[in-house]
């Protein structure tokens, strides 16, 4: 018996250090494996910031990992060069008018999904959908053709309204989602309590799905702004959004990368503030608000 | 302020919900509506509230044809089964909407809501949202936004079930309490007969969307119309058993005994005998009208027992005040007492009762 334990006892502890040892390792892998990956997708973004920090001069010469001799120069072009600026002000202007024309038609429309049951409901509630199914380019030359005749061309509505072929279907969905979520019982202890539904829509039913609308407003926003055909097709001078003003940059002197790095930060940070606001919805917003 | 329906009917989807249902309420009395889940309460409930339109029949209150009315224009409460009140709400807000509809004052409007959550007990928690409550404080706050408008017609869809039995208990002596100071028409559903009976007033018995019998609670209980009123009303449900009638005699489940005196003269030949659970009673020396049976199954509730049990073919439930556990297999050796079972003719309507004196002893 004694034998038997001595000479075992040594490999077991030996074992159980080991074990110990992974246990350990295994704990610290997930934070590193995931902090590797963040450097990874990080990367790019990085670039783009070291490069707008950055003279044409030096991007092209020196590879160091930090910028050299860092400057704002290119900041201070776009916001003083109303080419620049003004790009982004006619993106952010269909963005919000698109965001505005979507919530307003699709929220009456995903209350009468979610509550009424009508003829073919759930056939238009589908065909709805559908319009996300065509590529953008199919539209193109209607569209053109009709914002020309109508004299909406190269203006942000006309790229705001092109928007809403997509966003406000996905927005129907969306929204009838997290609708479908309160109970049809408050709808009608608020018509039993006196309210009329313009009010009780208003002030009782929106802030019910108001999470749904922040995830919907972000979606339609998201979709806007990263955009490029339509917005290319449709716009010329007047409404040239920042997208198509990036595409743009190439002069007679060549493409001036600082810049253009400058102008890719100044577009990717409104996406990042709105996303903040719905940061914890987003999830149920992919799942078209039904989780 | 008179309120009635009038040969209602009502069909969704090829099922008939409620079927030629004409009642009428009188101002300031209380009714429950008793019957089993579906047999059309919440229906008849949506219809009378005019959330939901009949197909056939007509909503009159005071003279004037109510159907078509749109809802907000009505003079009605509802609560809910489910605890329904807006969650964006404060408690406080929650019972001032209803009002806030009604253009009232300030002053008078703060009164009001005061009063009604010092009713229901929630004057306390008048800052919190509605999630931050429990679910009989929940409960509360629908039956606070029912009372303060002070409506005509009060309706209630079984508020108390998804309650646990303490809560059940305080709230609904609570509402004793507030439908007898009340001039409102108050109209409450419920599934248990304990309920019905412990809340007075006038029972409304139905039955797959049909109105089987009205009366004052206690006197329906007494004289249930029909077998299937005796079901319902009666918890666990009568015991209801095929038995033959002669001369002096009655014949039942193989037993043969004197035809007690209330039933003398009302029928002869085919009956069906309803037997109250607590009618019967364990044997305790033999005698010619014991049964045998076996349990099937003994439910002990802290004050009473109900032993199910076999015989004959049938399926018999047995009442015992006390914890008296049996096990599934047994014996048990039972006697019926005849004295106080009911008397149906063979296609269910009632003959005879034990009268008032049995009844009470019940």
């Amino acid at each position: 018996m004694t034998m038997t334990t001595h000479t075992s006892a040594p490999p077991q502890t030996g074992m159980a250090a080991l074990l110990k040892g992974t246990v350990l390792n295994s704990r610290a892998a997930g934070p590193v494996l995931l902090g590797l990956y963040l450097c990874f997708q990080m990367l790019p973004i990085y670039w783009l910031v070291r490069m707008s920090l950055m003279q044409p001069g030096d991007i092209m010469s020196s590879s160091s990992f930090l910028p050299k001799a860092p400057s704002f120069d290119n900041y201070k072009t776009i916001f003083t060069d109303p080419a620049w600026y003004m790009s982004y002000v006619n993106s952010l202007s269909y963005v919000i008018l698109n965001v505005i024309i979507t919530l307003s038609v699709a929220l009456p429309a995903a209350y009468a999904f979610s509550r009424y049951k009508f003829i073919g409901d759930k056939h238009v509630f589908f065909w709805l959908f559908t319009n996300r199914m065509a590529p953008p380019a199919v539209f193109l030359l209607p569209f053109f053709q009709l914002y020309s005749a109508v004299g909406l061309f190269d203006t942000p509505l006309a790229v705001a309204l092109a928007h809403c072929l997509f966003n406000v279907p996905l927005a129907v969905w969306i929204l009838e989602g997290f609708m479908s979520g309160v109970p049809r019982e408050i709808d009608e202890t608020a018509y039993l309590d006196g309210y009329s539904f313009p009010r009780f829509f208003l002030t009782v039913f929106l802030p019910l799905v108001r999470a749904g609308i922040g995830v919907t407003a972000f979606f339609c926003f998201m979709f806007s702004w990263v955009e490029l055909l339509l917005a290319k097709t449709l716009t010329s001078v007047e409404a040239k959004p920042i997208v198509v003003a990036m595409t743009r940059t190439v002069s007679a002197s060549g493409l001036d990368w600082g810049l253009l790095a400058a102008a890719g930060v100044l577009t990717i940070l409104p996406g990042a503030a709105v996303i903040y606001f719905v940061r914890n919805y987003i999830a149920k917003g992919f799942a078209l608000g039904r989780v | 302020m008179t309120f009635a329906i009038n040969n209602v009917g009502c069909t969704v989807a090829g099922e008939t919900w409620l079927e030629d249902v004409t009642l009428s309420f009188e101002p300031g009395n209380l009714y429950v509506l008793l019957g089993r889940t579906g047999a059309g309460k919440t229906s008849l409930l949506r219809v009378l509230a005019g959330l939901h339109r009949p197909d056939s029949g007509t909503l009159v209150q005071n003279g004037t044809d109510l159907t078509g009315m749109p809802v907000r224009r009505r003079d009605i409460a509802f609560v809910y089964q489910q605890f329904v009140n807006y969650p964006s709400f404060t408690v406080y807000d929650n019972i001032a909407a209803p009002l806030r509809r009604k253009r009232m004052d300030r002053t008078t409007l703060d009164a009001k809501v005061r009063d009604a959550a010092r009713m229901v007990h929630i004057d306390h928690l008048l800052d919190r949202l509605p999630q931050n409550l429990s679910g009989g404080q929940q409960q509360r706050l629908a039956i606070a936004r029912a009372l303060v408008k002070e409506a005509g017609v009060l309706l209630l869809d079984e508020p108390l079930v998804n309650l646990d039995y303490k809560l059940r208990e305080e709230l609904r002596a609570d509402l004793r309490q507030i439908f007898r100071g009340g001039g409102a028409t108050v109209v409450y559903s419920t599934t248990e007969p304990d309920e019905a009976l412990q809340m007075g007033g006038t029972t409304i018995v139905m039955e797959e969307g049909r109105v089987i019998q009205v009366g004052p609670a206690a006197e329906v209980h007494a004289n249930p119309c029909s077998v299937k009123v005796a079901e319902i009303f009666y918890d666990p449900p009568m015991n209801v058993i095929e038995g033959h009638v002669s001369d002096q005699t009655i014949n039942f489940a193989g037993i043969r005994t004197a035809l007690p005196a209330h039933m003398q003269g009302r029928v002869s030949g085919a009956c069906l005998l309803g037997v109250p659970p607590h009618r019967i009673r364990p044997a305790t020396c033999e005698e010619a009208g014991d049964l045998a049976g076996r349990v099937s199954l003994c439910e002990v509730d802290g004050s009473a027992t109900f032993v199910h049990f076999e015989y004959g073919g049938h399926e018999w439930v047995m009442k015992r005040d006390g914890v008296h556990p049996q096990a599934s297999g047994s014996d048990c050796k039972v006697t019926i007492d005849p004295a106080g079972c009911f008397l149906f003719d063979a296609s269910g309507q009632l003959l005879a009762t034990p009268g008032p004196r049995q009844a009470e002893a019940a």
